[in-house]
């Protein structure tokens, strides 16, 4: 299978700026990779250049086997894009905005009726068609912007943010509808919200600098976090603090932490699973347990972590 | 030139769908006039043809034509549509000529909008329609020309003001660099060729012969050209600045 997106060495300077510091990737056909990193990571730089709104400062771009510099317009035939902050011509209304869309797109007669209707239903913006943009909620806004980009039915998605301001029910549909569009497309997305990485990414990808810090699934992600294999246990109260000290002398444990809510949590040597070992303590002491669970990870933690190395290390020291 | 034609529709409908074309038309008609019958004393001369009409024009466009060339490129970049445009399958050419004859269109809907003029000196007299028909065309051209310098300088900056105003001012030294006041300013130190080569830059001579009923090629020549000129350095301007915020 070839690489719907090939990315080489990408580099873009803005000035003394390096915004895209040499960054490779490729993205396949049923992939949704998201770009996570902190603000000013380069993200949005990086999605400029492969839709060829961007003109890198050195590196190569392909996308459907078409370098982005030699034939731009084979390219953006191809992908369909949600820039950042949605633009769009704030005096027309959604009906007459994607009619353009699809005029320059190349849909026409019944296709065109077919793939429009098909947009507005699935994007929820049949009561606003006829309202000027200019007047819409962000999240209205927001919404017009990918439908815009879904119109054509492209092969490569590329949005920035797609579900920034958007009310809950309309998250949990975008993200459905991204899952769903995903089995025959290549899709990146950027957000700020960790959990709709897990809900609709196949792949996660953390730019900080301008370079790729992290780049795996979720779950590999989940496992560089501290929380990983983790056991929380909640005590009926009283057994807590002697259980708290037996717990930490046990093999594989390196360090219990209360969480602040009357649970434990108990961090494992090296990410190894602790949970036998801890059940089988609990049953011979016999503690009384209300609650037990392996925490997978947080991604928020590796986030933290590798972005700016400053997420809390267990205390290995006090605990054993 | 992918996307022109969805381009230039989307842009001359986006005139009808705000006042401001209305308005902009409604102050063409009413000084076109005010010019032409007050100023132009185009009853008291006498005589059948719509040269007080065609006298005042490039005054008028000096102002009219950047106030409508000023938002062609500015807003775009100000909304960040520019990004939304420049990432659709449509070619820089395309883009930058759909624009550019939509607001020409519209000029040319405010222009033919002076029909009762025309009406008036035919109805008043026998006037040479060939000449009056020439002069029409002469006033597209020149209409053209102002317009191609507005859409350049509005991709310069995101500020439809400024904009504006350097538009006018670049028009304005198209418009009087013809005109005795410039012409004897250089003509204190500079040889002929320098000035004839000045002097034929201007708006005014050319757009005068055409008025005459002479439709000289080279006239056409330079409107052309000139128009030509703006619009790659529209083009060039555009692909420079998009990125720029
Ligand atoms: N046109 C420009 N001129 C100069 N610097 C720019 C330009 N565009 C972006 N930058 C800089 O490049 C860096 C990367 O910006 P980018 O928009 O890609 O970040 P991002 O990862 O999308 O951040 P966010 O999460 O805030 O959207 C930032 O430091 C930004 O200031
Ligand atoms: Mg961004």
């Amino acid at each position: 299978m070839t690489a719907m997106i090939e990315i080489r060495n990408l580099v873009k300077q803005f000035g003394p700026l390096i915004a895209v510091d040499d960054i490779s990737f490729s993205v396949d056909r049923g992939e949704v990779l998201g770009f996570l990193g902190p603000n000013g990571a380069g993200k949005s730089t990086t999605m400029k250049m492969i839709t060829g709104f961007l003109t890198p400062t050195s590196g190569a771009i392909d996308v459907c086997g078409h370098a982005v510099a030699d034939d731009p317009i084979a390219v953006k035939r191809r992908v369909g894009y949600l820039p950042e902050g949605a633009p769009a011509y704030p005096d027309m209304t959604p009906a007459a905005y994607l009619s353009f869309i699809a005029d320059v797109r190349g849909l026409r007669g019944a296709d065109k009726a077919k793939r429009l209707d098909y947009a507005v239903e699935r994007i929820g913006l049949t009561g606003v068609m006829q309202q000027s943009i200019d007047t819409l909620s962000k999240g209205y806004k927001r919404r017009v912007g990918l439908a815009q980009a879904i119109l054509h039915d492209p092969e490569v998605l590329i949005l920035d943010e797609p579900t920034d301001g958007l009310d809950p029910n309309q998250k949990h549909e975008v993200r459905g509808l991204i899952s769903e569009m995903a089995e025959n497309k290549a899709i990146v997305i950027s957000t700020h919200i960790l959990e709709e990485v897990d809900a609709v990414c196949s792949r996660a990808m953390v730019i900080a600098d301008g370079r790729v810090v992290a780049d795996g699934t979720p779950a590999e992600l989940e496992a560089r976090s501290r929380f990983h294999n983790a056991v929380t246990l909640r005590l009926e109260d009283g057994a807590t603090a002697t259980a708290a000290a037996d717990l930490a002398k046990l093999d594989g444990v390196a360090a219990v932490e209360p969480d602040g809510n009357g649970r434990l949590t108990l961090f494992p040597t090296d990410g190894a699973p602790i949970l036998d070992s801890v059940g089988q303590l609990v049953r011979e002491r016999g503690w009384p347990v209300n609650e037990i669970r392996v925490e997978g990870g947080r991604l928020d933690d590796v986030f933290r972590e590798i972005t700016t190395g400053r997420a809390e290390k267990p205390d290995q020291g006090a605990a054993k | 030139m992918t996307g022109l034609m969805p381009i230039f529709r989307r842009e001359l409908a986006g005139y009808f769908a705000t006042p401001v074309a209305y308005v902009f038309i409604v102050i063409f008609l009413v000084l076109s006039g005010v010019f032409c019958f007050y100023l132009g004393n185009f009853f008291e001369r006498g005589q059948a043809d719509l040269r007080p009409f065609f006298a005042f024009q490039p005054w008028l466009y000096l102002f009219l034509i950047p106030a409508i060339g000023m938002r062609l490129w500015a807003e775009e970049r100000k909304t960040g549509t520019i990004e939304l445009l420049m990432t659709l399958p449509v070619s820089l050419a395309g883009a930058v000529l759909g624009k550019f004859l939509a607001a020409w269109a519209f000029t040319a809907i405010a222009l033919a909008l002076t029909f009762p003029m025309w009406l008036t000196v035919a109805y008043l007299g026998q006037p040479d329609h060939g000449v009056i028909l020439a002069g029409y065309v002469g006033s597209l051209l020149m209409a053209g020309g102002y317009l191609a310098i507005a859409a350049c300088i509005s991709a310069v900056t995101k500020n439809q003001v400024i904009a504006f105003v350097v538009a006018v001012v670049i028009c304005f030294i198209f418009t009087v660099s013809g005109a005795p006041l410039v012409l004897d300013f250089f003509a204190a130190w500079a040889p002929q060729t320098i000035l004839n080569a000045i002097s034929s830059f201007s708006f005014i001579t050319h757009f005068n012969a055409i008025v005459d009923g002479v439709i000289d090629l080279r006239d056409l020549v330079f409107f052309a050209s000139l128009i030509g000129f703006w619009l790659f350095a529209n083009a060039v301007v555009v692909d420079l600045k998009k990125a720029s915020g």
